[in-house]
């Protein structure tokens, strides 16, 4: 016969849950999704601002030099491409380059076209016009699978991103059609995969694509790399006395954006923290209510030698392991649905930047479930206390006198 | 009462109850030596103080005022008793106790029902223990069964063997026969004879059941909080 026995404070804990199965789980099913909003959040806060820094980090300039409109759209535009571009003439590269605090300067047009052939019902294709001279000596993190940057300062020629090239199908060599203007270009480079936008980018030399759109003289934007000994806000402020440009600082830019996305954060993060107090709420009504369902049993524990602080630990143990369980199924359950999660705030966001925005690391699970079992810890102070205080003859009393 | 020792010294103990304005004697100048080895049954009817002076003799709660000595140890005089947690502590080793109503934790085994009480006061081998002390009950069988499984005499037998796990040196047993058949009652009685008999364990009963109480080496029986006849 098998006489082996564990018995530990654990044991009657774990039991005690199990005696009403249903209510545990809800109350555990109730902490876990408290749990799965918490570490999705957290994990989006923490994605959306390493795939940011990334992006903007990946362009190689802090400011950049914009057309007047709104700072918010041109940053968003540069980062990301789309339509509405403002336009400024090409002659303010040379009042800007001859600034002292301007380490390098490259000068760029963007260009939208829709194509047709795109996805199944057509899309947008940004063309990113850019100096073979400054342009690749301001990023020179940028390197090819196959090819080299232009031959020519206006040569027919494209240099294609990671992934735009295996969207298009191109390799070196291929010739390359821009919808609208039927004009043909060579793809002479293809990058290598970066993480940032460039990977979904067609680099065309600027004055082929000034060239093929008729936009001689014209510029969408700046990139101004500035040295580092330089004072960037007084230099911001001899940029903003240009006329008809704006100077759009990307450390600004980030914080701007940050600051947009912090809005639909504290949005949610205050529902998650409603759904935490409701979650807290039933821990203690379980807890409660089992305490109160198991008074006669707790009075019986104290006259067989449990201290107060025996049942406190007891109630305590219960708590804990409804939060740890609830707590541990809610990261599973974030970390199972992060792509869905990334996939819907990519369609409710605005601007999202490339690579995840939802980074769920250890470290954010751990602190995730601990901060559950604190806070479970917290809220089973008053059951736990009410049981502990409970005396023996509680149990006792109805026996026949 | 010759040469055995006395474990439990009760003086003019006094147990007042307020309901209200109105104060109730459930123990009224009651005095009561009980000696090591006693096997001692408290009888009355309903009302008349028997589960109070177990409770008193048990140290599970102070009486209102008289002398109570428990091993040597003063557990209340003249008005001043000892705190919840100081009881709990003289409690541990010196008292086991079994109800009516058993009081097992239904999801766990029989054998670790047995065991719950070494969980706050442990005693070494108490698995050893347990396992010797519900095979001599008869539950040898029964160690992975649970309460619901058991039939009333068993759960009883179960309750004993729990009140039992940390050898205690006195066994309060209020109306352990209360929920049982008279076939069961007198198994019960037996054991209980048994135990005081082989293993010179103190025994202090409250029943109204006067079979199981005549086995018992002394009988007392109380009305209106007092002894009426020892």
């Amino acid at each position: 016969m098998n006489e082996k026995a564990k018995i530990s404070m654990f044991t009657i804990a774990w039991k005690n849950l199990a005696r009403k199965k249903t209510r545990s789980l809800l109350t555990a099913v109730g902490i876990g999704l408290a749990t799965w909003v918490l570490i999705s959040l957290f994990g989006f806060n923490h994605g959306y601002k390493k795939s940011l820094d990334r992006d903007i980090d990946s362009l190689g300039f802090q400011m950049l030099v914009v057309a007047k409109g709104c700072p918010y759209e041109a940053a968003t535009l540069m980062l990301k491409g789309g339509t509405g571009l403002k336009y400024m003439k090409e002659d303010i590269v040379q009042q800007i380059i001859s600034e002292k605090e301007v380490e390098s300067i490259t000068p760029m047009l963007m260009q939208v076209v829709f194509d047709p052939n795109k996805g199944q019902s057509g899309g947008l294709t940004a063309f990113l016009g850019i100096d073979p001279h400054t342009y690749p000596r301001i990023k020179p993190g940028l390197s090819f699978k196959q090819g080299s940057w232009f031959t020519e300062e206006d040569a027919r020629e494209v240099v294609m991103g990671y992934e735009a090239a295996e969207l298009e199908q191109r390799e070196v060599g291929d010739f390359y059609l821009i919808p609208e203007k039927e004009v043909e270009l060579k793809v002479v480079g293809i990058l290598n995969r970066t993480g940032s936008q460039d990977d979904g980018t067609i680099f065309i030399p600027l004055r082929t694509l000034q060239q093929i759109f008729g936009m001689e003289g014209q510029l969408t934007s700046i990139g101004i790399k500035v040295d580092k000994n330089a004072d960037l806000a007084q230099f911001e402020e001899k940029m903003l006395r240009l006329p008809d440009v704006q100077v759009v600082s990307l450390t600004q830019v980030k914080t701007t954006i940050m600051t947009l996305v912090s809005t639909a954060r504290i949005l949610v993060f205050s529902i998650a923290l409603i759904a935490v107090l409701i979650s807290v709420m039933g821990v203690i009504n379980t807890v409660l209510m089992s305490v109160m369902e198991r008074q006669k049993e707790i009075g019986i524990l104290k006259a067989m030698g449990a201290l107060r602080t025996d049942i406190f630990k007891l109630i305590w143990t219960e708590t804990a392991i409804l939060c740890f369980l609830g707590g541990a199924g809610g990261a599973f359950l974030a970390g199972l649905s992060s792509r869905v999660t990334e996939y819907l705030i990519r369609k409710l966001l605005p601007f999202s930047p490339s690579g995840g925005l939802v980074i769920i690391e250890a470290r954010l699970i751990a602190m995730a479930i601990t901060g559950v079992v604190l806070l479970g810890l917290v809220s089973g102070i008053y059951p736990a206390l009410r049981a502990s205080r409970l005396r023996p003859l509680e149990a006792i009393r109805t026996e026949e006198e | 009462m010759s040469g055995k020792a006395v474990i439990i010294e009760a003086k003019n103990l006094k147990k007042i109850y307020k309901r209200g304005a109105e104060a109730i004697a459930a123990i009224n100048d009651l005095s009561l030596d009980i000696f090591r080895g006693d096997f001692l049954a408290i009888v009355g009817p309903s009302g008349s103080g028997k589960t109070t002076l177990l409770h008193l003799l048990g140290c599970l709660e102070n009486p209102t005022s008289g002398l109570l000595k428990v091993d040597g140890k003063t557990i209340f005089d003249d008005g001043r008793g000892l705190t919840e947690s100081e009881l709990t502590r003289i409690r541990r080793p010196l008292f086991g106790y079994i109800f009516q109503k058993f009081y097992l934790i239904p999801t766990l085994t029989v054998l670790e029902n047995a065991l719950v009480p070494q969980i706050f006061y442990r005693k070494p081998a108490a698995r050893e223990t347990a396992v010797e002390l519900l095979n001599r009950l008869g539950l040898g069988n029964r160690l992975h069964h649970r309460p619901n499984e058991l039939s009333g005499g068993e759960m009883q037998r179960l309750a004993i063997a729990r009140a039992l796990i940390n050898q205690p040196q006195v066994l309060l047993a209020d109306e352990p026969t209360g929920n049982l058949d008279s076939e069961r009652s007198q198994e019960i009685g037996e054991i209980l004879k048994s135990l005081n008999e082989e293993s010179g364990l103190t025994i202090i009963l409250v029943t109204h059941n006067l079979e199981l109480a005549h086995r018992a080496k002394k009988l007392i029986k109380l009305k209106d909080g007092r002894i009426v006849n020892q």
